[in-house]
């Protein structure tokens, strides 16, 4: 898994954020989450067009152990959702941050983006976590 | 790797999506030596094993045959449920929970205890894997020598065969907990690395406890702790079939309690559950049966070849076809069913 540095930021709940050429940002769990998760069955996607607040709940993956809550990284309007995923779920486990992306938005402020954890900061998270 | 009991095992070896597939197309192997294989020898076997268990073993007449049966107090209420082989007439053998092995040793030596006749010999020096699949009598029966494979190769469903000469500890079993056909063998514990490896190589995919569950539950097969435990009889938990009533002059332990329970009414019943729509019923939630009452999921979880949830539930007996179950705050419906749910890798309905 490639993961750009500096392209990428993180949330403590453990969704990956990645700011594209046009503004707008894609979203998706990171590979520490669907490993814990296990194997995807079911994704509950948000709306086009929705709109969302900072850390607001925006959709369930469900993975043969457990059902787990997506939160938008950051506010900002939902502008494209992975439809794929219905059909292959398993793409978040088999390509987290490439093919198994999971909604875009478009940030009701861009600078948001640059105020979320950093890969560093991630990873020292997912180490206290694993202790 | 989790805690199984006591025992470290893998959830999975990559996918258990991908190894429960593997075992319904090809050929699949769990590592189940966390099993407890308990040898019962004497001339008074048969007879101490017709008490003790729930099901019949006089039904056992070809060497090698085994059965299914559960393990009851007194009160019908089930301490266990395992496989019984009869191998000769001075030799019996079963294969019990690891979770229950306490227990049930404990249990069994005292109930033999009361008998002459019945030694108890827990094995704790063999291993045990279980290749299961299309393919796996195959990739088994590759591995074995002489008289022992042709022997193997000629098992009918649910009989085993021990070895001889250099083979003595080994046995094969044409059994398995996932609803295909396959064998499960008990060798000594030096031997199973080797084996285990030389089935990888033959194109055997491993597979860990998170595929055992998804299949055993799509062969509507039940799991010791979750579908039925000392608070519930066989009746209450769809396994009235593996009790023996007939014939009526062989009393069994907790026989005098099930037969007082079919007289007032089996208050409660064992289903098989198929969700409507999107969502996975899981061990705990709530079943909501209108104008009859409540049960409880049992086990659940996704059903890789149905490609939808299924679950074993503990329902009011006067439950009919519909019910709804209480997911993450939401009533959903769900269907009953027949189990097993899939069998030679079919769906069983539409």
């Amino acid at each position: 898994m490639i993961e750009a540095f500096g392209e990428y930021r993180y949330t403590k709940t453990h969704e990956w954020v990645r700011r594209e050429e046009d503004g707008s940002v894609t979203v998706g769990i990171t590979a520490h989450a669907e490993e814990l998760l296990g194997d995807m069955v079911y994704i509950q996607l948000p709306e086009v067009g929705q709109n969302l607040s900072a850390e607001e709940e925006c959709g369930v993956v469900e993975s043969v152990k457990a059902a787990s809550d997506i939160y938008a990284p950051l506010a900002g309007e939902v502008v494209e959702v992975n439809l794929s995923l219905d059909v292959s779920p398993e793409s978040i486990n088999k390509d987290p941050y490439g093919e198994g992306w999971i909604l875009r938005l478009r940030p009701t402020e861009p600078a948001d983006f640059d105020a979320l954890m950093n890969r560093a900061a991630y990873a020292t998270l997912v180490a206290e976590e694993e202790h | 790797m989790v805690d199984f009991a006591g025992w470290e095992m893998p959830l999975h070896y990559g996918s258990q999506l991908d190894e429960h597939h593997r075992v319904r197309r090809a050929a699949g192997m769990f590592d189940v030596s966390h099993m407890t294989v308990v040898d019962l020898h004497g001339s008074r076997v048969r007879e101490f094993l017709r008490w003790l268990l729930a099901n019949d073993v006089d039904r056992l007449r070809l060497p090698g045959k085994a059965l299914y049966s559960c393990l009851l107090n007194p009160q019908g209420e089930v301490l266990d449920d395992l496989i019984a082989y009869f191998l000769t007439e001075n030799w019996f053998r079963l294969v019990v929970n690891a979770a229950t092995r306490s227990k049930d040793l404990t249990w069994i030596k005292a109930r033999a205890a009361e008998v002459e006749g019945v030694e108890v010999w827990e094995r704790t020096d063999l291993a045990m894997v279980a290749v299961q699949g299309p393919e796996a009598r195959e990739k088994v029966l590759a591995l074995l020598f002489g008289r022992f494979a042709t022997t193997a190769a000629g098992l009918v469903a649910f009989q085993g065969i021990a070895g001889d000469g250099v083979r003595t500890d080994w046995f094969v079993g044409r059994t398995g907990y996932t609803g295909e056909d396959g064998f499960e063998v008990i060798l000594p514990a030096t031997s199973a690395p080797d084996f285990w490896e030389a089935l990888r190589a033959a194109g055997v995919a491993p597979c860990g406890l998170g595929a055992r569950d998804t299949l055993r539950l799509e062969a509507g097969m039940n799991l010791y702790g979750n579908d039925m435990d000392e608070s519930v009889t066989p009746l209450e938990s769809g396994l009235s079939w593996t009790v023996a009533f007939a014939p009526s002059d062989r009393d069994f332990i907790g026989r005098s309690a099930l037969e007082a329970q079919r007289k007032a009414g089996v208050p409660r019943k064992l289903v098989g559950l198929v969700l409507q729509g999107r969502g996975v019923m899981r061990h705990g939630q709530t079943v909501m049966v209108p104008g009859v009452g409540n049960g409880i999921i049992t086990s659940g979880g996704f059903s890789p070849t149905l490609e939808q949830s299924i679950a074993f539930a503990r329902v009011p007996t006067a439950t009919s076809t519909e019910c709804q179950v209480e997911i993450r705050g939401q009533w959903l419906p769900a269907r009953v069913v027949k189990t097993p749910f899939v069998r030679f890798g079919k769906p069983q309905f539409i």
